[in-house]
């Protein structure tokens, strides 16, 4: 009995030296942004979202899963299927747009979707990251389906409506684009005038 | 081309590279030394690159080329004459050795780990465990702290010029490039004997993970993969050891062309923070320490190539 549970304290020890105390490191967190202007201090400390998804390296248990996912869904706020998809002229600059909620942005600059900073789009552009998957022909290879076109706003509002701790930002829900930037940003991906579907190179 | 200089800061166009990074080199040699023989061999290798990178514009696709041709110039300027990061060198020893604060003394007497004074090699084994200070401190920490205890000096001005611009040095930049050159061509090897360097080291893997601001970034939404890119700029993998993380460790400070400044860690990472939304970290704070310490881990081993040339 004795032995095993020295066994158990010793199989158990790397474990414990890999994972530190998360109220320490929120500590040497909160101490190491203690300037922050006031404003600011709120990006510092973590939602429930970021926390599971951090503590667990995105990779949530079922059940953690399900109940993210479910939030999300519930979090979308979809405008009416006339407003799901915008100006695709937009939506390009939006998707272009790396800038805004930066410490060295002049305050007011308006927040950019930088989707080609992890996304394929239209295939003319060639400065495009490779964090997330090509959305080359995005709306073309769903018929532009309305119907595909309101899940890709609901993507874009809160991408953990299809997979829980997604690398992408919730633009939507935390503010970061307004509505009309997401349907603009729709718009580019599900325009058959888009370049996002129409380019050949 | 103009599409993604306009887009995204970081993304430098590397064709434009070239003649920046000539420039800046030749105006900062010019500038330090009059002209002279070092200025006529960089007029030299500007009409070489020049050239080159004329050819690089037509040659397609851009980033593959661009990449080799930071390579080729990387070779190129890896003679330290050439290096404006020597420059920072140069005034890190003026530094080191001048009296200064309410004690009027130099740094000389500093201990940065090996002892009173001692340069070589120190920085190999940094950050690590300071006893007399009870806590485990990266170079600008222990920079700060001798400057405060053995100079008397108040570190108010120091902090204000962290980060050099145009114009104005920065002390921390200086020193940091001096004191790393002393180990030029050594090992680094991660100090995690002690507890707390162990602690530390587990603290910054754990903010590698935390994701927060308005993005949910991490560093590991950027740095956790082999071979991905953000736009163009191709992002090193720094979730695992081995050759890319050695390759980071061992290169800071470095002199980044796209700044013309001589450049450490706690720019890189507040460089990185800005990315993630967050607000600026406090310079020389606990919670850069531990990210370095984790990354010191990966990076153990590294040959150490300081000041090295980068974007
Ligand atoms: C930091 C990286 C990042 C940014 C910025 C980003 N995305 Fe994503 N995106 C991803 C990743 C990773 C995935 C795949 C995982 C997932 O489905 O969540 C993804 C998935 C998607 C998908 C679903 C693709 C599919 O499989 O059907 C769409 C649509 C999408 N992104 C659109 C956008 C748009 C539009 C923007 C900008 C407003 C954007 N993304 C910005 C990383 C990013
Ligand atoms: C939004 C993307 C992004 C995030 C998030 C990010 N970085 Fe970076 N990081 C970059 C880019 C871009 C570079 C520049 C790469 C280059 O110039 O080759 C970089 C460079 C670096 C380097 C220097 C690499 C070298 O070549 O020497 C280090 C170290 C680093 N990051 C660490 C971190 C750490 C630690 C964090 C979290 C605190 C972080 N990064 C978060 C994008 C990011």
């Amino acid at each position: 009995m004795v032995r095993i549970f020295f066994l158990a304290c010793l199989l158990a020890l790397p474990a414990l030296a890999q994972t530190p105390d998360p109220a320490r490191v929120e500590a040497v967190v909160a101490a190491s942004f203690a300037s922050a202007p006031a404003g600011w201090k709120s990006r510092v400390t973590q939602d429930a979202l970021q926390e599971i998804c951090s503590l667990t390296r995105n990779q949530p248990s079922a059940a953690q899963a399900e109940a993210i996912t479910a939030a999300a869904k519930a979090s979308v706020v979809l405008p009416p299927d006339s407003a799901i998809i915008g100006d695709w002229r937009n939506g390009e600059k939006i998707a272009q747009n790396g800038q805004g909620g930066q410490f060295s942005d002049a305050p007011g600059t308006v927040s950019g979707g930088n989707c080609y900073a992890c996304h394929q789009m239209a295939l003319s552009e060639i400065s495009y990251g490779t964090l997330g998957p090509s959305l080359s022909k995005y709306g073309k290879l769903r018929d532009f389906e309305l119907a595909d076109a309101r899940a890709t706003f609901a993507k874009i509002f809160n991408p953990h409506v299809t997979l829980a701790c997604s690398t992408m930002p919730r633009f939507g829900l935390n503010k970061v684009l307004t509505a009309q930037q997401i349907a603009d940003v729709v718009a580019f991906l599900f325009d058959p005038a888009s370049p996002v579907n129409t380019d050949t190179k | 081309m103009r599409r993604y200089v306009q887009h995204s800061e970081h993304i430098l166009i590397f064709e434009c590279d070239n003649v920046k990074l000539l420039f800046a080199v030749a105006a900062e040699i010019g500038a330090a030394q009059g002209g002279g023989t070092e200025l006529l061999n960089l007029l030299r290798i500007m009409v070489l690159c020049l050239l080159g990178s004329a050819a690089n514009l037509r040659a397609q696709p851009a980033d593959v080329d661009g990449e080799k041709e930071i390579e080729r110039y990387r070779a190129m300027i890896n003679d330290p004459m050439a290096n404006p990061g020597y420059l920072a060198v140069d005034r890190g020893e003026v530094l080191w050795a001048m009296a200064r604060g309410g004690k009027n003394v130099s740094l000389e007497k500093c201990d940065l780990g090996a002892g009173p004074g001692v340069l070589d090699g120190v920085a190999a084994h940094l950050p690590r465990y300071f006893a007399d200070a009870d806590q485990v401190m990266d170079l600008e920490q222990r920079l700060l702290h001798c400057m405060r205890t053995l100079q008397g000096l108040d570190t108010k001005d120091v902090i204000a010029r962290r980060f050099g611009s145009p114009g104005k040095t920065s002390d921390m930049e200086d020193l940091v490039a001096f004191i790393g050159n002393k180990s030029l061509g050594m090992k680094y090897q991660a100090s995690l004997s002690h507890p707390k360097e162990r602690e530390m080291a587990n603290i910054g893997e754990a903010m590698f993970y935390r994701r927060s601001a308005i993005n949910d970034f991490a560093c590991a939404t950027c740095h956790g993969d082999d071979g991905r890119r953000i736009r163009l700029q191709a992002l090193p993998d720094l979730s695992k050891p081995g050759a890319t993380a050695r390759e980071v460790m061992a290169s800071w400070p470095a002199y980044r062309v796209s700044q013309s400044q001589t450049r450490t860690m706690q720019h890189r990472l507040w460089d990185c923070y800005r990315q993630m939304r967050m607000p600026a970290p406090d310079y020389a704070s606990e919670g850069i320490t531990a990210l370095t310490m984790y990354l010191a881990k990966l990076g153990d081993g590294a040959t150490i190539n300081v000041p090295s040339i980068k974007r």
